[in-house]
């Protein structure tokens, strides 16, 4: 499916008006996707997780979202009313956050809180929602959906959590998944569980996936294509699988001052920044 | 140095025990940088804890420099070993200034020369003068790191317990803290345990890794054997190819 991309965006930036003036938290980033898998590396602060909320509509005021074009499937995303965005959000494109013990619903019963999405989405009967609601957790490998449905948030573990938010984004069967950060709470065993999950979704039903991350190893090794961010700007996009031949010193730096499993060093190296990357 | 040997420590939640540490036994030699990795819940902050006297192990299992520690700890015992923890914003005090954090260990074991101790303290971790008197909101978690390395160090101890001293950092703070600990260690001749769930860390710092599962030790490795992937429990072999990244499912 190499038509056109589902989702293409150009120039766009998100600043925040304070004190001290503008804060330019995304500059003039522009990028597309098919239906793959692209990664959105970069450290805390570089705008990456922000890049992800305006693909939704979720700055919050007072930010301010500008963009030369930013259009998913045929849609002009910069010139949709409220009640738009609340048709496309859950239903056509869906975000998956961090950590499953901040984002489900503490007093409410897994089950629900899946049946939710598809009951505001489809209008279906509610026989119907507990069927596909199953049918969802048993999507991501939950091996007792019966039992887990009738379970409360506090109740799973970390890996369960995450699995039921992942449940949780597809019952409405996006085009698009923005997961942020979907691993980072869990476990190096439980991690590559859940992003088989996530695999398996962009080859069978022809997702678009938008992992951001701050790990590079997973990145390099899940994604098709990156984008590293440095200061709200992209500075460098290329394969995933050629990371390690990045040209921008930033990138370079980065994946030397991780600490390697295979080789050693007495010293690592530390990233000195240049502010004429921001330039 | 530090000769842990049976160490099992059991919770209780109502009548049920909750056995966080069953029979661990491990030695650090002196000038050792020893690392314990696992998964959340297999026990490995529980043994720096019990280590440290802050939970209650069944005793007697512990001896330092040879001489037996028991549950009650005396002052020069807390002096001799120091601990770091995960969460560089959870473990300052927010409505305290660097220096009255710097200072009061001093003050509780009565030493003399406080300020210019502080001071060195703050110039050994890569602090500046003017970084003294502000809060921790008004530091970066980076800074925010130095300080509690500073704090734990200021008492000059032989020990010193880091439970996952980087794992709230990004990257590339992560590798100038590193740098800092492996630099303190040398020149303050310390015998250090490193918790961490991350493998490449803790083959950058310690010499000898045990890997713990469910409480248990599954394996003690050397670093060498670690980094070559030779390790003869399963488990770990499963922790080691996770840890290099995603891997598809065998089709």
């Amino acid at each position: 499916m190499s038509q056109s991309p589902l989702l293409e965006v150009e120039g766009l930036n998100v600043s925040f008006p304070g004190r001290g003036g503008l804060t330019r938290a995304v500059r003039n980033v522009s990028f597309s996707l098919g239906r793959e898998r692209l990664g959105i590396v970069g450290e805390s602060g570089s705008g990456k997780s922000t890049t992800g909320r305006a693909l939704l509509g979720l700055i919050p005021r007072p930010g301010i979202v500008t963009a030369n074009r930013m259009q998913f499937a045929g849609q002009n995303l910069m010139a949709m009313q409220d009640a738009e965005w609340q048709a496309l959000r859950g239903r056509r494109i869906s975000m998956v956050m961090q950590d499953p013990k901040y984002s489900l619903n503490p007093v409410l019963k897994i089950g629900h809180q899946i049946q939710e999405t598809y009951l505001l989405h489809y209008r279906g009967a509610a026989e119907d929602a507990r069927k596909r609601a199953l049918a969802m957790l048993e999507a991501v490998k939950i091996r007792d959906p019966d039992f887990v449905y009738h379970l409360y948030p506090h109740q799973l573990s970390g890996g369960m959590g995450q699995r039921v938010m992942i449940a949780m984004m597809l019952i409405a069967e996006p085009d698009l998944l923005i997961a942020d950060e979907p691993t980072s709470a869990l476990d190096v065993t439980v991690q590559n569980q859940v992003l088989r999950i996530l695999d398996d979704l962009v080859t069978d039903r022809g997702m678009g996936l938008i992992f951001i991350s701050h790990n590079l190893t997973i990145v390099s090794s899940f994604c098709d294509r990156v984008l590293v961010m440095y200061g709200g700007k992209i500075v460098e996009e290329c394969m995933a699988n050629e990371l390690h031949k990045a040209r921008h010193p930033y990138t370079q730096a980065l994946i030397k001052a991780a600490p390697s499993l295979e080789h050693k060093t007495s010293e690592l190296s530390v990233v000195v920044r240049d502010p004429e990357w921001l330039a | 140095m530090i000769e842990v040997s049976n160490l099992s420590v059991t919770f209780r939640n109502g009548r049920r025990p909750i056995h966080a540490v069953r029979d661990v036994s491990f030695e650090v030699a002196d000038g050792e940088t020893f690392g314990i990795v696992g998964e959340s819940g297999s026990g490995k902050s529980t043994i720096l804890k019990a280590v440290a006297g802050l939970v209650e192990s069944e005793a007697p299992s512990l001896k330092i420099s040879g001489l037996s520690v028991g549950s009650k700890r005396s002052k020069a015992d807390r002096r001799l070993m120091q601990y770091v923890f995960q969460d560089p914003y959870g473990s300052l005090h927010p409505r305290q200034t660097v220096d009255d954090m710097l200072r009061e260990p001093l003050l509780i074991h009565g030493v003399q020369e406080i300020a210019t101790k502080v001071n060195e303290a703050l110039s050994d971790v890569g602090l500046l003068p003017q970084h003294r008197y502000r809060y921790p909101h008004q530091l970066s978690g980076g800074q925010r790191q130095r300080v509690a390395i500073a704090r734990a160090l200021i008492l000059k101890p032989r020990i010193l317990l880091l439970d996952e001293p980087t794992s709230a950092l990004d990257v590339s703070i992560q590798a100038e803290i590193l740098n800092l600990i492996s630099r303190l260690r040398r020149s303050y001749q310390l015998t250090s345990i490193l918790v961490s769930h991350d493998l490449g860390v803790v083959a950058h710092l310690c010499n000898r890794i045990a890997i713990m599962q469910n409480g248990k030790l599954v394996e003690l490795l050397e670093v060498e054997s670690l980094r070559r992937g030779n390790a003869k429990e399963s488990y770990t072999q499963e922790l080691i190819a996770a840890s290099r990244g995603f891997t598809r499912a065998p089709a």
